[in-house]
């Protein structure tokens, strides 16, 4: 494990009123990895992401961002921290609004000094690099679920983020859009050596674009490793989690 | 008991929702960036001011002719008719102005700017937003607000200006009273205090209706029914705080400077 991780989790408890969402959960996310977080539809993983991203705060526990926890910041260091991060929404999240260029456009004109030229030109080529360029003055009502996901993940990369937290970035999208998105998440993170916790129950994405993978379960992080290690774990959750078996421990909830 | 509860914890989260929006704009103030975005000013500034001009002239202008003939109906009796203006004058200047202006904004641009919020709440823009380090409050709040405070003292002013001209016209059509007369007594009885207590008053006006607007679309919960329940207890609770308002500073005025 590497000695200065970007994020940090330590034993996080967060809960709802009267529900646990996490009960415990730590983890530690080196700078490049891609670490993918998988579990079930409502097991907390997208939460996980908002307390990463200081929008909720832990019941209990520590959540760390380049060595800062992030509880103790004030609401401006905070909005520092959050001027590294970038994040993909599931549902894009995009400014209805504002056109796409100007949803680009927006954290460049709030939270730097370029000019216009060059905020032009940087949004050429973040939709140039998710193949969207031609929707430069496109309503996000106008555009499908998957143009609306690149252009989230366009946002998401405009300002040279050093970590990026995608929520379920291929989730109800067709296969070859997912393959897209998928080799984006990969060509893009490479490109800008940043950093991606990606959070997904599709074990086919999670596979493709993970260096490290875990998986999240009732609250808690169940096991951690390389594709090949959780592929071949032998955890009974995880085994089934993988292969989708209706027969486990992992039980229908309405059994 | 519980409702005293929830009004003082909503009337505390909209101080708070304030401090941090100024602690926003003083952040953005020592990057060196405008205090609150300027393009999203002059569109709420041209929503709120310029759009709401032909609701609040025509209904003060119906007002002030339907005060100036009712009074003047019962002054008449008495003989004293040619004390319409003054009336009519000091009535709205002072408090039906401002107030049926606030009443107005807290309707059109109260439900307006909670139903607007409460879907980019729901729809996870806000939290984008907040989420990109921009700021929400001081992107999304503080124009508002700030639209609403400048122009509501602006929209009494022309409020005031249509009530008169309405009650000129009725009190020349049914007391036979001349267009000249009228207005020179309104300017021979009007103090600068009775003009200045309208603005101030409009001026808070302003900030109430674009606090508890901008708060409870921020707090909606529940998806699209959540949007249409927040508009709607967003008009009922800026009216109603508004008016209660409205009752404290009108006390505080005759209990300081009238007695």
């Amino acid at each position: 494990m590497n000695e200065n991780p970007m994020v940090e989790l330590e034993d996080v408890y967060l809960d709802f009123g009267d529900q646990s969402v996490l009960e415990g959960t730590s983890l530690s996310v080196c700078p490049q990895e891609r670490f993918v977080i998988m579990g079930r539809s409502g097991s907390g993983k997208s939460t996980l992401l908002r307390l990463i991203l200081g929008i909720l705060q832990p019941t209990r526990g520590d959540v760390r961002f380049d060595g800062q926890s992030l509880a103790k910041l004030s609401r401006r260091k905070l909005n520092r921290v959050r001027r590294r991060v970038g994040m993909v929404y599931q549902y894009s999240a995009l400014i209805s609004s504002l056109t796409v260029a100007e949803n680009l456009a927006l954290p460049l004109t709030e939270l730097t000094r370029k000019s216009r030229n060059e905020i032009e030109t940087l949004i050429d080529e973040k939709l140039e690099m998710v193949g969207m360029k031609d929707m430069r003055q496109k309503m996000p009502a106008e555009l499908s679920g998957g143009m609306r996901k690149r252009i989230g993940l366009a946002r998401g990369i405009i300002l040279d983020p050093e970590l990026i937290l995608f929520d379920e970035p291929t989730a109800g999208l067709d296969p070859v859009i997912s393959s897209v998105i998928n080799e984006l998440i990969i060509e893009l993170t490479e490109k800008i050596h940043a950093t991606s916790i990606i959070v997904t129950h599709e074990m086919d994405s999670a596979f493709k674009v993970a260096t490290r993978m875990a998986m999240l379960y009732e609250g808690k992080l169940q096991i951690s490793g390389t594709p090949d290690e959780i592929r071949s774990s032998k955890d009974p959750v995880v085994a089934q989690f993988i292969s989708g078996d209706t027969t486990g421990p992992i039980q229908n909830e309405s059994s | 008991m519980n409702a005293i509860r929830h009004t003082f914890q909503a009337i505390g989260a909209i101080f708070w929702m304030l401090v941090h929006t100024g602690e926003e704009m003083g952040d953005a103030v020592r990057r060196r960036r405008p205090a609150f975005p300027l393009r999203v000013f002059h569109q709420q500034a041209y929503r709120v001011g310029v759009g709401s001009v032909p609701l609040v002239a025509l209904v003060c202008f119906f007002v002030g002719l339907t005060i100036a003939l009712l009074t003047g109906h019962q002054l008449r009796s008495f003989g004293q008719e040619r004390m319409v203006p003054v009336l009519v004058a000091i009535a709205f200047t002072r408090e039906l102005g401002p107030l049926m202006t606030g009443i107005m904004l807290a309707a059109r641009i109260g439900a307006a700017y909670t139903a607007e919020l409460g879907t980019m709440t729901v729809a996870e823009e806000v939290e984008a937003l907040e989420g990109m380090g921009i700021g929400a409050l001081r992107y999304l709040v503080s124009p508002r607000v700030l639209a609403a405070v400048v122009l509501t003292p602006c929209l009494a002013v022309v409020g005031n200006v249509f009530a008169l001209v309405g009650a000129a016209l009725i009190s020349l059509w049914a007391f036979h009273m001349a267009w000249e007369f009228f207005f020179t007594t309104v300017l021979d009885t009007l103090l600068i205090r009775d003009l200045v207590f309208g603005v101030f008053k409009s001026l808070l006006f302003g900030v109430i209706v674009g606090a508890v607007s901008c708060y409870k679309g921020l707090a909606v919960t529940g998806g699209a029914a959540g949007v249409g329940t927040a508009a709607t207890a967003s008009v009922v609770t800026s009216i109603t705080a508004v008016i209660g308002f409205d009752t404290v500073f009108n006390v505080m005025v005759v209990a300081l400077f009238e007695k």
